[in-house]
């Protein structure tokens, strides 16, 4: 049966504690807004990642790391082109190039990097395909899960809290009402100015978010900064409809309690009956 | 007459009202109404005040089985509800993972409520997208004790297996304290 569900409601961190106890082997498939991520496991530990079309080949992870100089990074694409990833970490090995742990540790923090970016993630589909392992000739890795997992829940924490502070992106923002502030005093960064553009009771965090090309985490962090400087202040966006009240509350139907000597019987009686029906 | 009641609760449309109707001997005296809230338009009616539903077992005896209305801003009719009751189901939607944090929050809302038995219903079990029992135990985090069940709330026979496993389940408890 199927293992897949929405970012929105069933997070990464969840999913990799539940791939961590339940020793999973496969692969995790997220299809996030803007590319895809495959993250393989083996027995619960983080053993591949793959994140969209980017070139995920040992020799430019290895070049990326620092661990091969740009000429030797050059000459090693034109003359090993054709080379799997596991006879080139042979190869590299045997003329000295690298040793074995080195090229472990590039990959282990190439994998971790991916992976540390979906924790980012509140949208997205995701999928776990137990049959689906990582390519032959790919050099895997065995990482236990609980450090990324931590890490990850501390982001998770902080968007947690975020969606505490402002549980709603259907509501709007307008500016404070506080003499003497001007908005031109402060000290805010590129992305503050953007979201303050569009700030306006006409205007939802929801759409600011989407016009400024922010994810829901951005905007919050965002939002809330300016909330906490008191510069701005939530409000019901023009137009909406008020909430409307409670219904009334159902009569009681009275239960009674049978005391503790009753209680084997009565429990016998329903457990028949309830075999017969 | 002895009446007594379960409660049969879970978050918006994991399968209440159905699994209540699959064992009432009466109609299942339903307050369902046209859903009013857009995002939780998965389906046309929900419950709103609660749902219950009868199951006689002799002259001196009648079980009623309550449904609590699924939609969040209904919760203050939980504790009422929860008053008085042996014990309480909570139904999961198995295909829905975007609801399986409030059924654990429901769950734990219960519990503070009454420190009752209960069990977990894994419902909607026949759908392609459900998820594996053991999945769903790590992602609701369950205790290994807390009995997680498959269900399917239309199918008679794996209802009546949960509200037997949930009258086993208070009577070790009884057991466990002495009682009875």
């Amino acid at each position: 049966m199927a293992l897949k569900g929405n970012l929105r409601d069933y997070t990464i961190t969840h999913l990799f504690r539940l791939i961590n106890l339940a020793q999973k082997t496969g692969t995790l498939i997220v299809d996030g807004p803007n590319e895809k991520v495959l993250v393989s496991f083996r027995e619960g530990k983080l053993a591949y990642a793959q994140a969209g079309q980017e070139d995920n080949s040992l020799v430019t992870i290895l070049y990326q790391a620092k661990k091969l100089t740009a000429p030797q990074y050059r000459a090693l694409k034109e003359r090993a082109g054709n080379m799997s990833d596991k006879e080139l970490g042979l190869l590299l090995v045997n003329a000295n190039y690298i040793n074995q742990q080195d090229i472990l540790a590039s990959l282990q923090n190439h994998f971790v990097a991916i992976v540390n970016r979906l924790f980012t993630w509140v949208e997205g589909f995701f999928r776990f395909e137990s049959d689906l392992l990582p390519p032959e000739d790919k050099i895997t890795v065995r990482v236990n899960l609980e450090n990324i997992i931590i890490e990850g829940a501390r982001q998770l924490h902080e968007l947690e809290q975020l969606q505490d502070e402002i549980p709603n992106l259907d509501i709007a923002l307008k500016f404070a009402d506080r003499p003497g502030a001007n908005i031109r005093n402060f000290n805010l960064s590129m992305d503050e100015w953007q979201v303050v553009r569009y700030i306006n009771p006409k205007n939802t965090i929801r759409q600011i978010a989407r016009a400024t090309k922010m994810s829901d985490l951005q905007i919050r962090k965002i939002v809330y900064a300016l909330l906490q400087a008191g510069l701005v202040e939530l409000v019901r966006p023009e137009g909406a409809p008020r909430p409307a009240p409670p219904p009334q509350i159902a009569g009681r139907i009275p239960v009674s309690q049978p005391n503790p000597e009753e209680q084997r019987s009565l429990i016998n009686r329903l457990i028949n009956r309830i075999r017969s029906l | 007459m002895q009446t007594v009641k379960m409660v049969v609760t879970g978050p918006f449309n994991a399968g209440k009202t159905e699994f209540i109707r699959s064992v009432s001997e009466i109609d299942v005296v339903s307050t369902e109404r046209k859903i009013s809230t857009e995002s939780e338009r998965v389906k046309e009616t929900t419950t709103v005040a609660m749902d219950f539903g009868r199951i006689t077992v002799d002259e001196d005896l009648v079980l009623y089985l309550f449904g609590t209305p699924g939609q969040k801003r209904f919760d203050f009719m939980w504790e009422i509800l929860s008053e008085g009751m042996l014990g309480f189901v909570v139904m999961v939607d198995s295909a829905r993972p975007e609801t399986f944090r409030e059924a654990r929050s429901i769950l734990e809302t219960f519990r503070a409520y009454a420190p009752t038995p209960y069990v977990v219903a894994a419902n909607k079990q026949d759908r392609e997208d459900a998820w594996e029992i053991d999945d769903m135990r790590i992602a609701l985090r369950l205790d290994p004790k807390i009995k997680l069940l498959p269900c399917v709330a239309t199918e008679k026979e794996m209802v009546k297996n949960v509200l037997l496993e949930l009258l086993y389940s208070i009577l070790a408890d009884m057991e466990s304290k002495g009682g009875g």
